[in-house]
């Protein structure tokens, strides 16, 4: 610090000088507010009518087979004894699982200081709010009776009655229902800037009219940069410990039971690495279509991209480890019901699912050892598909390990009727509804946090060599 | 009460932005402010500016929704409606813990953002800032101190001189309308 930094770029190992490289294309802070914005402004594409269409449609068969579960109960899915949770809360931690990677990237990657992440957060943080819409959907409708919805949360009744606290259920409830909440307050402080941006590029009055009151009048004091920073912090910070306590309450609806196969502490950690997993798989899925599309190749780079699916490898290894030690476990226990769930899951009459989640989720990311596999968009879109199919049949396979109970008399095997898949089709349908509408009106990359980690944003770039004083205060005011 | 004036001057670069509202803080001025479109890291030194206050609010905020959540599983299962479920105490606070992580981190997320947006006097959807005619870049490209005529030493020709001298361009003044 007491000497200004002279080695020159050449000699510097290329992890660091990489970090200078994260916008490509030459591009100044007005070519990126135009990249960005533009696919807001133009003339809608026929492309994304015929994809909303789509989408639409997809909605519609949800909504369909969501009213016919209203007026007919749950009878009209697959459900038996002994498995009494269907596709449901597979679909559900499902959907949880995905709607992970968004905050980790918006706050873990935050607090660690990894600068690449401000290229795809506010795109995985949509994608989060929107798979936790589709994920609170399934135990909203599996409650079977939805008019009694209500009774999940406290609410005075004329029943005098109030919820079971020490039920995992309703941790869910509270859990999930503030991460959904706070993801979608970080999300929308995130924004403000960028559609204050979109307000002062507005070339209609009612684009001008709506972007402004959503920007709340953002006029980029720095007065206000101070408390917008600290407050950005303050939510990195307490959305951290909250990412890791959702998928950890998720896998205490499991766990806390007394269920051979469910009841192990590892499941915990096991479910968040898986949903970081998930997360970043389908964050790599749509990132790689989304970037094609709307030119966003200088922002999200093949550097990004890499490093997601260096995240995937790791997570991805995480599980496996995970999966190994669940039969290590069940071996070491001694208990013979426990090792009679694993020998039935990876043996039974669910093996083909099974080995379909193994093959996914273990053996598919390690191709990412190598580079050019993890540069490759056609194997990183591949793979990142074979992990999503993965990490819906981990979910299978555990609540369907529930098929071979302690009474041999009550075994069982679930079929799933075609309304367990047409709802779990249609969720799909609620997901890119509401992702196409994000692409199309707002600014689907943080401007305002892309432009602050490029080199021009630093008050000392081009400027050389300055004095020892700013300096320090420089790296101070980091 | 009088119309508020302000005073706007843009810069090109981060590194002009910087030395002008040090220049302007150095200069005694206390009403005003660097608009940027992105926060530039030196320059709420540069200016002045003391540190957020928000992390107590937060703080606050999180420590209420900790108590209520506590106080509220502890009075609905131990006082209203007592039953036994599983053999358990009426008041097992172990498993009323992840409610009350979970509705700690919900009102300090309120906290975080409606704190800041107060702290911020937001919203505010008209300023006379917003009136001049290149303040559209403030968003994009381009950098601007205002300084407001409530500010003691503010006086409009002398002001315009300083904004002037220290490199500003397309100087404006603007009026609450």
């Amino acid at each position: 610090m007491s000497t200004p930094n002279t080695i020159p770029e050449a000699l510097l190992p290329t992890s660091v000088y990489e970090e200078e490289q994260l916008v490509h294309g030459g591009l100044n802070f007005h070519d990126v507010t135009e990249v960005v914005a533009r696919p807001t402004e133009e003339k809608t594409p026929i492309a994304w009518y015929v994809a909303f269409a789509l989408a639409l449609g997809v909605l519609g068969i949800f909504g369909a087979s969501i009213l016919y579960l209203i007026w007919e109960g749950t009878g009209i899915w697959g459900l038996q004894q002994p498995v009494g949770w269907g596709w449901a809360i597979v679909n559900f931690v499902f959907w949880v699982g995905i709607g992970h990677a968004g905050t980790l990237i918006s706050a873990i990657l935050f607090l660690f200081r990894q600068k690449w992440r401000t290229s795809i957060n506010r795109f995985a943080e949509a994608m989060t709010i929107f798979a936790v819409a589709c994920a609170l959907t399934f135990p909203g409708i599996h409650v079977g009776r939805i008019w009694f919805a209500y009774w999940m949360f406290p609410l005075p009744n004329q029943m005098g009655m109030w919820p079971n606290f020490r039920s995992p259920l309703l941790w869910d409830v509270f859990a999930v229902g503030t991460y959904g909440t706070v993801s979608i307050l970080f999300w929308y402080v995130g924004l403000i800037p960028d559609l204050a941006t979109l307000r002062d590029r507005a070339k209609t009055k009612a684009r001008a009219l709506i972007y402004g009151i959503l920007s709340l009048g953002w006029r980029g004091s720095m007065r206000h940069w101070v408390h917008y920073e600290k407050a950005y912090l303050i939510l990195a910070g307490i959305s951290t410990p909250l990412v890791l306590s959702v998928h950890t309450i998720v896998s205490f609806d499991f766990a806390v039971s007394v269920v051979p196969g469910w009841h192990t502490t590892i499941f915990p950690p096991y479910f968040v690495a898986g949903a970081i997993f998930s997360g970043f798989a389908m964050v790599v899925t749509l990132m790689v279509v989304a970037r094609q599309v709307f030119g966003f190749k200088d922002l999200v780079t093949l550097n990004h991209l890499e490093k997601m699916n260096k995240i995937i490898l790791l997570t991805g290894t995480l599980v496996g480890y995970a999966y190994g030690m669940e039969f290590f476990i069940a071996w070491y226990s001694g208990n013979e019901y426990e090792a009679f769930a694993f020998v039935n899951r990876a043996f039974g009459p669910y093996a083909w699912a099974y080995w379909i989640m193994i093959s996914c989720n273990v053996i598919s990311p390690q191709f990412f050892w190598f580079k050019k596999m993890r540069r490759s968009i056609p194997v990183m879109f591949a793979l990142s598909i074979f992990v999503n199919i993965g990490m819906w049949f981990e979910r299978f396979v555990i609540t369907m390990t529930l098929h071979r109970d302690f009474l041999p008399s009550s075994w069982g095997y679930y079929m799933p009727s075609i309304w367990d898949i047409l709802t779990f089709i249609g969720s799909f349908g609620l997901f890119f509804t509401l992702f196409l509408l994000f692409l199309r009106f707002l600014p689907a990359i943080a401007i305002a946090e892309v432009k602050g980690v490029m080199p021009e944003a630093d008050p000392h770039h081009g400027h050389g060599h300055h004095g020892e004083v700013r300096h320090a205060e420089h790296v101070e005011a980091h | 009460m009088a119309k508020l004036k302000v005073l706007v001057a843009e810069f090109d670069t981060p590194a002009q932005i910087v030395e002008a509202a040090g220049a302007v803080a150095d200069a005694g001025y206390r009403d005003f402010d660097a608009h940027t479109p992105f926060p530039i890291h030196g320059l709420d030194r540069a200016m002045k500016v003391p540190g957020s206050k928000l992390g107590w609010i937060v703080f606050a905020h999180g420590l209420f929704g900790g108590c209520f959540a506590l106080w509220f599983q502890w009075w609905m299962s131990a006082v209203d409606y007592p039953m036994v479920i599983g053999g358990k105490p009426y008041f097992s606070y172990q498993a009323f813990v992840p409610i009350t992580f979970a509705l700690t981190i919900l009102l300090s997320a309120f906290g975080t953002v409606f704190g800041m947006l107060f702290l911020n006097r937001l919203p505010r959807w008209s300023h006379p800032v917003l009136a001049h005619p290149d303040f559209r870049r403030s968003t994009d490209d381009k950098f601007f101190i205002s300084i407001e005529s409530t500010d003691p030493k503010f006086d409009a020709n002398r002001t315009r001189a300083l904004l002037e001298q220290i490199g500003g361009k397309r100087i404006a003044l603007l009026e609450s309308p």
